[in-house]
C-alpha cells in the first residue's frame, strides 16, 4: 500500500483570478472587491447553491475555491469520512469580526446580526464546504502570521499515517479589507506531485 | 396591511441576503419555512431582529413565532397589531 501523499489539483484564487493546476479558469471583469468578484465567480459555475449568497465574504472566497477544485475531479470514490479539509490563513475571520462589531459597537443601536455572528469562525467556512460536499471527516483551520506550508503539509501526513483519512483539501483562505487570496490543493494517494513543503510553496508561489 | 406587506418583502429579501428573488416573487401566504422560502434558524434568529430594529417589536413569548413567522402577511398582521 502506497503510504506517500501527492497533490493530485490545486486552485487559486488570486487578483480577480482563478486558476486550477495553473490554467486560468476564471477572470472577473469586475475588480471592486470580494464580493463582487465571489458572485461572479459563483455565477459563472452556476452551482444552483442558495446558501452561498447568506455567506460571509471569506467563506465565499473558500466556497467558490474549492467548487472550482472539485469542478475537475471526483470525490465519489472516498466515503465521506475519509476525507478531510485542513486550512489556515493569517486574519482568521477579522473583517466578520469587525462588522459583527460594528452592528453592536452603538448602545443606541445594538442589533447583533446573527447571520453576521455564525461566521465570526474561520472554521465555519469549513464547514460550509464540508455541508456542500459532504464531507465528515477531520478538520482543523491554523492561523499564522503568514503562509506555512509545513503546518498543513505535516498535519495532512499526520492525518493520513494515522489512517485518519484518505483524501484531503489542503490550504489557504486569508482576507483582509483590501485583499483576498485563496490557495486550495486536493491529495491523495494517486501519483502526481509530491505532497511536501517545498512542492506546496512552490504551486503557492507560482502565480 | 398591503404597505406593510410590500415593505416586509423588502425588507426579507435585503435582510436574509434572498438574492435573485423579486418581492413579487414571495406569495404573502407562501409559508417562509419549510417548503416555502426555505428559511433556516438564523433566518429566523434575523426575522426577530428585523422586527425589533424596523418596527420596535419586541416578541415576549417565544411559543408565538411559529404563528407570526408563518408567512409575510402573518408577520404584517403581527406588527399591524403591535406597532405603538
Amino acid at each position: 500500500m502506497n503510504r506517500e501523499l501527492y497533490v493530485n489539483n490545486y486552485c487559486i484564487v488570486r487578483d480577480h483570478r482563478i486558476y486550477v493546476n495553473g490554467k486560468l479558469c476564471f477572470e472577473s471583469p469586475v475588480s471592486n472587491g470580494l464580493r463582487e468578484f465571489a458572485k461572479a465567480a459563483y455565477r459563472n459555475l452556476a452551482p444552483n447553491y442558495n446558501k452561498f449568497f447568506k455567506m460571509d465574504e471569506i467563506s465565499k472566497l473558500g466556497f467558490i475555491a474549492s467548487e472550482y477544485l472539485l469542478n475537475y475531479i471526483s470525490i465519489d470514490e472516498y466515503k465521506n469520512d475519509e476525507i478531510s479539509i485542513i486550512l489556515s490563513n493569517s486574519h482568521s475571520t477579522l473583517v466578520t469580526d469587525t462588522n459583527h462589531q460594528n452592528t453592536i459597537s452603538d448602545p443606541e443601536s445594538f442589533f447583533p446580526s446573527p447571520s453576521v455572528f455564525v461566521y465570526t469562525l474561520p472554521n465555519i467556512m469549513i464547514g460550509e464546504i464540508s455541508i456542500r460536499n459532504g464531507i465528515k471527516g477531520e478538520n482543523a483551520f491554523f492561523i499564522v502570521e503568514k503562509f506555512n506550508p509545513e503546518i498543513i503539509v505535516n498535519h495532512i501526513n499526520n492525518l493520513f499515517l494515522t489512517n485518519k483519512s484518505r483524501a484531503f483539501i489542503g490550504g489557504w483562505v486569508n482576507h483582509t479589507e483590501t485583499d483576498y487570496e485563496a490557495f486550495l490543493y486536493f491529495v491523495t494517494d494517486k501519483k502526481a506531485l509530491p505532497h511536501n513543503r517545498q512542492v506546496i510553496n512552490n504551486l503557492y508561489n507560482n502565480l | 396591511m398591503e404597505e406593510i406587506i410590500e415593505k416586509l418583502k423588502v425588507q426579507i429579501i435585503e435582510q436574509l441576503n434572498l438574492e435573485d428573488m423579486e418581492p413579487e416573487d414571495i406569495d404573502a401566504d407562501e409559508p417562509l419555512f419549510g417548503e416555502g422560502l426555505g428559511l433556516d434558524s438564523i433566518d429566523a434568529l434575523e426575522l426577530i431582529v428585523l422586527l425589533e430594529k424596523e418596527y420596535g417589536i419586541k416578541i415576549q413569548n417565544p411559543k408565538d413565532g411559529q404563528k407570526i413567522f408563518y408567512s409575510v402577511k402573518t408577520m404584517a398582521e403581527f406588527i399591524s397589531a403591535n406597532q405603538k
